[in-house]
């Protein structure tokens, strides 16, 4: 804080120096704005166009009336696609976007609550092989996905799980290495003395644990919970293997099947972008209300 | 009030206390361990040593094979397609990280020393938000050679059109450019902490004595972020090496295998082909390969800690 102050009364020191590489800074950082913002009000528009005025030509997007049509018949209020110049791919995307916040939900509740009881233990808990437990559950954090999945998958089928919320559901309910290690600094940073006073009071591990160290570490339980509540959202390689019926496909795995569905050069572009704003909405939301606690985090993940 | 009461207590009676506090955290641990422990076990562990035990044998995902040595190694390094998804991870991974840290070093130092709004922060977070499947389809969209907004553009000023995905040549690059478009915000966000960590007392020195931005730049914040830059790359590499969603969407590996990368490439093979004993063979060397990137980035992290404090 300190610095950024100095810094401020350094730069007024010398007001009339403009900066040349500031400049190019700034139109740098307007260009990449540009490049951030541009594609997604693009795929805003063509989700509220009609497909016959999209196929007009490239531009004439721009031009073409609005109309909400297309969220109305990918949620399965509308008219039939054909209508609309789509392809006549229909997909349940209410349901989909049901399945996926329950997914979201689902997961990111139970990780959140049995990561940090898991936590708890190798921050504050004596136990035999507890340096030794806590290195194997670390070396899981440098196993790549892929590799876990072609098993996962086999288990599900086996359990004859695959295409049910249940198998898509289970294998990130439970735990993360990343959560655990992720909460386990966070305890080791709460000083210790009121739970040693607290444990002389007769309190026990779980009173303890729910009544006082968490509610100390809400704030990066919260972080947490929005990481990983964006991770869920956008998954997908589990999803695509797990989610073969309606009532298990994810959003994001709606939208290829969508794509898939669609014929080769009739693309039903505007069904596929009114899929593609309700996938981003929920995040866009999330950053809004989060931004600051979702920098914070993304620091601490990489380097702090 | 609690330690005047706690201090006589506990020196009163050191050993027995002790020794039941012990035994009563060891139970409670289990309890807290269980769930979590329970996840690993089976979402983890076994998989892991399922994993190998299958990269060893030919089962596929219709039936349970036999042992069969190292039939899938020898078979990965004398496939073509191996090969080829090796050739095109590598080139993917290296156009994708020079172009993303470059633009991201340049993110962050306006963040770090000119737009210090909290606003600019969550806005270059934004195209990292949204999902790899949307990222893949809205580009798709905007690139599409005859309907895309960009060809439009481009025809308009009266430039020559692209083809984007749609030809071998340039299809690797554009899933490039996706994901440095969908990831140099992120990584912008992970080299500003680093920059953040340089004592801020150094730029007002440097300025004082008439150093101008770029000259900081150059001779502060550079020489000072070296070894956080050196995590950050290790650290997108390893989700580079991982490319998927981009791939799976828009490409399908294509055209001709130009986009085939190595998790594409297993991802068929087990589920297109159903060969999943070859397919964890290759999971097998994803794993290796990230394995020595990550050995790599914790003997760096570690360096790391006694540079900066």
């Amino acid at each position: 804080m300190t610095t950024n102050l100095n810094i401020k009364h350094v730069a007024k020191a010398e007001p009339g120096k403009l900066n040349l590489l500031k400049l190019i800074g700034w139109i740098f950082l307007i260009i990449w704005a540009v490049l951030v913002i541009a594609p997604l009000l693009w795929t805003l528009k063509s989700s509220l166009s009609v497909n016959d005025q999209l196929f007009q030509g490239p531009l004439s997007g721009l031009t073409a009336p609005v109309t909400i049509d297309n969220f109305l018949r990918i949620l399965g209020f509308g008219s039939s696609a054909a209508a609309e110049g789509g392809s006549g791919a229909t997909l349940p995307f209410a349901q989909f976007f049901v399945n996926s916040v329950v997914y979201t939900a689902l997961t990111t509740l139970g990780q959140v609550v049995c990561c940090t009881m898991a936590a708890y233990a190798f921050a504050r808990l004596r136990f035999p092989l507890r340096n030794f437990i806590f290195g194997i559950f670390l070396t899981a954090l440098m196993i790549p996905p892929i590799f876990t999945m072609l098993p996962n998958f086999l288990l599900m089928k086996n359990l004859g799980l695959v295409s049910t919320m249940a198998g898509l559901v289970l294998p990130t309910l439970l735990m993360t290495p990343f959560a655990v290690f992720f909460m386990r600094q966070f305890f080791l940073s709460v000083p210790r003395e009121i739970e040693e006073a607290a444990i002389i009071d007769g309190a026990n591990h779980w009173t303890l644990f729910s009544r006082i160290v968490a509610p100390m570490v809400k704030g990066p339980i919260l972080t947490l919970g929005i990481i990983t509540a964006v991770q869920q959202w956008n998954d997908y390689l589990w999803p695509l293997l797990i989610g073969r019926s309606d009532s298990s496909t994810v959003l994001t795995v709606g939208l290829s099947r969508f794509l898939a569905q669609s014929p080769n050069g009739a693309i039903d572009w505007s069904g596929l972008m009114a899929g593609s704003v309700l996938t981003v909405l929920p995040v866009l939301a999330l950053l809004l209300i989060f931004g600051k606690k979702l920098v914070g985090a993304i620091q601490f993940n990489g380097i702090k | 009030m609690h330690l005047a009461r706690s201090s006589p207590r506990g020196a009163g009676e050191i050993s027995p206390s002790k020794r039941r506090k012990r035994t009563g955290q060891g139970r409670a641990a289990a309890l807290f361990l269980l769930p979590a422990g329970l996840g690993f076990a089976i979402f983890y562990f076994y998989p892991t040593v399922r994993g190998l035990i299958l990269s060893f044998t030919n089962t596929t995902t219709l039936q349970s094979g036999s042992f069969i040595g190292i039939d899938n190694y020898t078979k990965a390094f004398s496939d073509p397609l191996f090969l080829n998804a090796l050739g095109v991870t590598f080139l993917y991974v290296v156009i994708n990280i020079v172009t993303q840290t470059l633009f991201a070093l340049a993110l962050a130092f306006m963040l770090h020393r000119v737009a210090k709004a909290a606003f600019w922060r969550s806005f270059v977070l934004l195209p990292w938000l949204v999902p790899g499947v949307t990222a893949a389809l809205l580009w798709m969209w905007l690139l599409d050679p005859s309907l895309g907004l960009v060809n439009g553009i481009f025809d308009s000023l009266g430039w020559a059109q692209l083809p984007f995905f749609a030809a071998p040549e340039s299809a690797i690059t554009t899933v490039a450019m996706v994901n440095t478009w969908r990831y140099t915000g992120y990584v912008a966000i992970l080299l500003l902490a680093g920059m953040e960590s340089i004592p801020g007392g150094l730029y007002e020195a440097a300025a004082l004595d008439g150093a101008g931005e770029w000259r900081m730049f150059r001779s502060i914040t550079v020489p000072l972020l070296r070894p956080i830059l050196t995590l950050v790359l290790i650290i997108c590499m390893v989700g580079s090496v991982q490319i998927f969603d981009t791939i799976a969407v828009a490409t399908e590996g294509g055209p001709l295998n130009s986009t085939n990368v190595l998790y594409y490439y297993i991802f068929q093979k087990a589920f297109t082909n159903f060969d999943l004993g070859y397919a964890s063979a290759m999971a097998v060397v994803v794993l290796a390969i990230l394995a020595v990137l990550t050995l790599l980035q914790f003997k760096l992290s570690r360096g790391n800690e006694s540079d900066l404090s």
